[in-house]
């Protein structure tokens, strides 16, 4: 499978990270050569063999429904680039 | 007191006990050895003010006798970890001025046995590298040049900083992170021990994510013993991580017997590659000789899929990274680029400015092998074949209590040099299998390369048996009798 | 039965899906230890976890897995013993990890099915899934010219997500069906139902076809959060549909949104972005099992369901129907009402299948219409149990009548008053003195000689003249079957 410069483009925007166009090219080489690398999984059979999400046997860990947290606004936003009356605060959506 | 620099942690941690030395005096000398070694751009923050109010409560615990098994250590924190009211950027531009409000599990362990900080380490942004290039302070440099050389090397990566500061005696031990080998690779490049702990054994709370099922804190040290005494305060379980194992964490020091007759030591065969340098095989052999004579038994073990180990890394670890790194979108901390566009320019502008090269890689590589049509093909395929790579683990640990192999296919190599990603991520091919696998593995220096390089030897253990690791370590280490170290050109 | 719509060129039949979200009941979030209660200050109940700040982690709410497991069950649903929460990923102010923790493909959840009634037939609806999220928090748009306010106390709250099969043919059906989740959901206490503040919301797909023919592409109606909203959406959708495919245009696939104002739907974006969420298991958590004898421990904690509820209140205490279905369509009534019953059995001594009739009667009319005239619910009726039960006590005990109980009910829902204490200020009590009704009666029929005559040379119906002027005189307070007997006997002379 190859990317082309549009794929790039879906993707960089999907991951929402701004690509000029100029960059296109070189980062769709680079992310071939990348792909076309890890692609030898496909010799590898895995017929019938579960995937591995996470090493750790363990059972889920669960809390108590108790409020232990929050309480501290101030906190929350102390490293806000901007924040107003105790909200984040951000520009709007343009459609 | 001569010379604090060259005492190890664990005669350090003696002396201290004794009284022989104060923890300020100690900090004091660290602090001046920190601010004379910039050269090496080791630190990306320092924290001098608050190392010498450590080394006071240090001081006044030990007076009082309630001083923890760390007090008066003074220890680099890579950037990574976060801590309190303190800079923590994970070197990169987009935690641009980040100061969290808490706490790291790890760090705070730290802290509560009394150890002191020094500063923040650099490393590669998010923790993306092998070689701390891409820290947004700059590169790291690694002590260690070349016999009659004065090319700059790099320190390996990504936890760079911690092993050049080790190095280099400007922190008496220093925290890393593991998610390929970004602790092993850079302590085999600086002739330090680190040790990457079982999956689970550190709490990952509070350490900045890069890929959540692979990344594990463990510490960078001059000694097995001083590595084995960091990890016991390090480690524990932590109700806030949902992956972190309760099991009961043992006196690592104490596994230190020297006694490992009889032990079963594999050598994976896969591990033999045609790409590697003679020297390091060679090296390979003599570790292999070591342990034989020490009474232990060598078998020959096979783990078939070693060779599509670094592709299925290179699949998994940037899909998580693709996500865990969505968090950072200039709304709620860090850097924000606003060019007066709507929220999603702001996102796309804030990320394109804020995040290096190579994250911006692994961020798209990871996006594409999540997206719809591609999951099954790449992510999909390389969780399943991590459960091949786990299996292959499992059988050779029914005939061996550990494996033995080389830690990086070569010495540290010139800042600069290495500019393809591939070549790049080559460096960590025989420490990823472990990574994916989850077990506890360990580098140690064993000897030095024709240029008079430190290289390492990695040991690898069952799951939660980082004690054999550490016994079988401290054999290697006291066979070896490595006693090398850099020339100090960087003292300023 | 379906409900056809009529086009210009044919019948239309609409198929209506839904995904309600529903806030599980939960002190804490889903995966944090901050709040989840509504109406905080911006931000105040917000974790370094909510916030997504570096480095933080997720543990789930124990609770939180107990009530999406009793949600299923009450749905009669499989309990999926291995669940696995996945990342959702994408990006919005108020989705701070820049992605969603989400179950896409192990739900805790699988298939179950509601029974909903419309016009006195029923039918059921398909459940696909149930499965558990975070909630995302809240951007207010209209707080500034060109910023957005993002306040995250709702991050990380904990929603179920309840997915019907496409069974619904009429906009009536949608309501039945979101109104009886609702009911369900309030009678075991997993969702508090509150619509109004967002604690239940619909997204509803529509979509219309010709009878017997395969599904139309289908629209997203979003967020919609009342019943009266999502039929009217629907109405409006679904012949915006109609009008489309029969002036020969096509439906596109897309999110709308319900303007409440104008009564329509609209496209949410002007270019449908394509939506790519990339799912992948959440590699900070580790897969959810659940023991068989654990779903069965949280099953016996389920309460009588609504539709068990009113079987029986037909099957055993002889209720009507329609009353039963009164009755148990709010969690709180059927509480009043059953209440109310047991009082009175036990201290009127009647078996409640005597007693029963009456007292729905009274609740589901008399007490319902007061409330409903007044704008109370029952929670906070001004008559308690306890002294409805009174009242329907003294009634039984014939010491008040009818029509004096409906004076007292009137005085007790004004005051709050207990009945007996009414009864005895104003005087209410039933004359049931047969010798004081005697002379009234005596007195009634000297002054009306000439009926008394009419009556008896034949003229029957003059009876009722006759018993009320007695009520008159008495005030009403005559016990009417005492005043009867009594009439007879001297009439007949």
């Amino acid at each position: 499978m190859s990317i082309d410069l549009a794929t790039v483009r879906r993707i960089a925007h999907l991951a929402r990270i701004d690509i000029d166009d100029a960059a296109l090219a070189p980062m769709a080489g680079e992310l071939n050569q990348i792909l076309s690398w890890v692609e030898q999984l496909a010799q590898v059979n895995t017929d019938g063999v579960p995937p591995l999400t996470s090493v750790v046997d363990a059972e889920l860990p669960r809390r108590a429904d108790v409020v232990t947290d929050g309480g501290y606004p101030q906190d929350v936003l102390a490293n806000a680039p901007r924040a107003e009356h105790g909200f984040f605060a951000v520009p709007k959506v343009i459609e | 007191m001569s010379d604090f620099l060259a005492l190890t942690l664990a005669e350090a941690r003696d002396g201290l006990y004794r009284r022989d030395f104060t923890a300020r005096e100690l900090a004091d000398a660290y602090i001046e050895a920190m601010a004379a070694a910039r050269a090496l751009n080791a630190y990306c923050a320092e924290t001098p003010e608050r190392a010498l109010a450590m080394a006071a409560a240090a001081d006044q615990a030990l007076a009082a006798g309630n001083a923890g098994p760390l007090a008066g250590i003074p220890l680099g924190i890579k950037d990574l970890f976060c801590t309190k009211d303190v800079l923590s950027q994970a070197s990169s531009r987009i935690l641009e001025g980040f100061k969290p409000r808490y706490e790291s599990t790890v760090t705070a362990n730290l802290w509560r046995d009394g150890a002191v900080m020094l500063g923040k380490t650099a490393m590669d942004e998010f923790a993306m590298g092998s070689s701390t290039e891409t820290a947004v302070t700059g590169p790291v440099t690694n002590p260690w040049r070349g016999e009659g050389s004065n090319k700059n090397l790099v320190p390996g990566g990504s936890s760079g900083g911690s092993s050049a500061a080790v190095a280099a005696k400007i922190a008496l031990g220093a925290t890393g992170t593991d998610t390929g080998g970004s602790i092993r690779q850079p302590a085999a490049f600086t002739g330090t021990v680190g040790i990457k702990p079982t999956y689970g054994r550190c709490s990952r709370w509070g350490i900045i994510a890069f890929a959540s099922s692979l990344d594990q804190a463990g510490p960078i040290a001059r000694t097995v013993r001083d590595a084995a005494i960091l990890l016991k305060s390090m480690a524990g379980h932590d109700p806030k991580d949902s992956t972190s194992i309760n099991a009961p964490v043992p006196d690592f020091e104490a596994a230190l017997s020297g006694d490992i007759r009889g032990l079963k030591v594999g050598i994976p065969k896969e591990y033999h590659t045609t790409q590697m340098p003679a020297e390091i095989e060679a090296l390979w052999q003599q570790g292999i000789a070591w342990l034989k004579d020490a009474g232990a038994k060598i078998v020959d073990v096979s783990l078939p899929h070693t060779q599509y180990a670094l592709a299925t890394y290179y699949i998994v670890a940037p899909a998580e990274a693709s996500s865990n790194l969505a968090r950072y979108d200039g709304v709620r901390y860090g850097l924000r680029v606003n060019n007066g566009g709507g929220l999603h320019d702001m996102y796309a502008k804030t990320r394109a400015a804020g995040f290096g090269k190579e994250v911006k890689r692994r961020i798209l590589i990871g996006t594409y092998v999540l997206s719809a049509g591609y999951y099954d093909a790449y992510y999909l395929k390389a969780q399943q074949v991590r459960t091949l790579i786990a299996r292959d683990f499992a059988e050779a640990f029914k005939k061996v209590d550990v494996l033995l192999t080389p830690t990086a296919p070569s010495s540290a190599f010139g800042i600069g040099e290495t500019t393809d990603p591939i070549a790049m991520y080559l460096n960590d091919v025989f420490t990823v299998p472990a990574s994916l696998a989850g077990l506890p593995a360990m580098s140690l220096p064993a000897g030095l390369d024709k240029a008079g390089l430190p290289l390492g030897l990695q040991l690898i253990g069952k799951v939660l048996d980082e004690e054999t690791v550490i016994k079988v370590g401290g054999v290697i280490e006291r066979a070896a009798g490595f006693a090398a170290q850099p020339k100090p050109w960087w003292r300023s | 039965m379906a409900k056809l719509i009529e086009g210009a060129t044919g019948r239309w039949e609409v198929v209506i899906g839904m995904e309600v979200h529903a806030q599980v009941s939960s002190n804490a979030k889903l995966f944090s230890g901050a709040s989840a209660t509504y109406g905080a200050e911006p931000n105040s109940q917000v974790s370094f976890v909510d916030a997504a700040m570096p480095g933080m982690l997720p543990v789930i709410n124990e609770e939180c897995i107990r009530q999406a497991v009793r949600t299923g069950l009450a749905l009669g649903a499989e309990i999926n013993l291995y669940s696995v929460f996945d990342r959702k990923n994408y990006f919005y102010a108020d989705l701070p990890q820049g992605y969603q923790i989400s179950q896409f493909k192990h739900p805790i959840v699988g298939h179950g099915r509601v029974t909903i009634e419309v016009e006195g037939e029923s039918r059921e609806v398909g459940i696909t899934r149930l499965h558990l999220e975070q909630d995302a928090g809240k951007s207010l748009h209209d707080q500034h010219p060109s910023l957005t306010y993002v306040d995250l106390n709702r991050s990380g709250v904990a929603l179920m997500e309840i997915v019907s099969e496409p069974d619904m043919r009429s906009s009536e059906e949608a309501g039945a069906y979101l109104k009886k989740l609702r009911t369900i959901l309030r009678y075991i206490g997993s969702c508090d139902g509150n619509m109004e503040e967002g604690s239940m919301r619909a997204d509803v797909n529509v979509s219309v076809r010709r009878p017997g023919e395969p599904l139309g592409t289908r629209c997203e109606i979003k967020n919609v959060n009342s019943v009266r909203f999502l039929q009217q959406a629907i109405e409006y959708e679904a012949r915006r549909q109609i009008d489309i495919i029969e002036d020969g245009g096509k439906i596109d696939q897309e999110t709308r949104l319900f303007d409440a104002a104008k009564g329509e739907t609209r496209s949410m974006r002007s270019k449908e972005e394509a939506h790519d969420y990339r799912y992948f298991p959440d590699p900070d958590l580790l897969p959810l099992k659940l023991a068989q004898a654990w779903v069965d421990e949280v099953a016996k904690t389920l309460p009588e369901l609504p539709d068990a509820k009113r079987d029986r209140f037909v099957a055993d205490l002889g209720l009507t129907p329609y009353n039963a279905s009164v009755l148990v369509a709010e969690k709180e009534s059927a509480a009043y009402f059953e209440a109310v019953l047991a009082e009175l059995t036990a201290v009127s001594g009647k078996p409640a299948r005597e007693v029963a009739t009456q007292v729905a009667n009274w609740v589901a009319g008399d007490l319902f219409g007061a409330l409903n005239k007044a704008g109370k619910s029952i929670e906070n009726s001004p008559v308690s149990a306890h002294n409805f039960a009174q009242l329907q006590k003294l009634m039984v005990d014939g010491q008040i009548s009818g029509r004096i109980a409906k004076e007292v009910f009137e005085h007790m829902l004004a005051t709050g008053d207990e009945p007996a204490k009414i009864v005895a200020e104003k005087g209410l009590v039933q004359v049931s003195d047969s010798a004081a009704i005697a002379a009234i009666i005596d007195e009634v029929l000297a002054e009306n000689a000439d009926k008394v005559a009419e009556y008896r040379s034949g003229k029957d119906k003059l009876f009722g003249f006759f018993v009320g002027q007695v009520m008159k005189k008495t005030q009403g307070k005559a016990n009417p079957q005492l005043v009867n007997e009594a009439l007879k006997a001297k009439l007949a002379g």
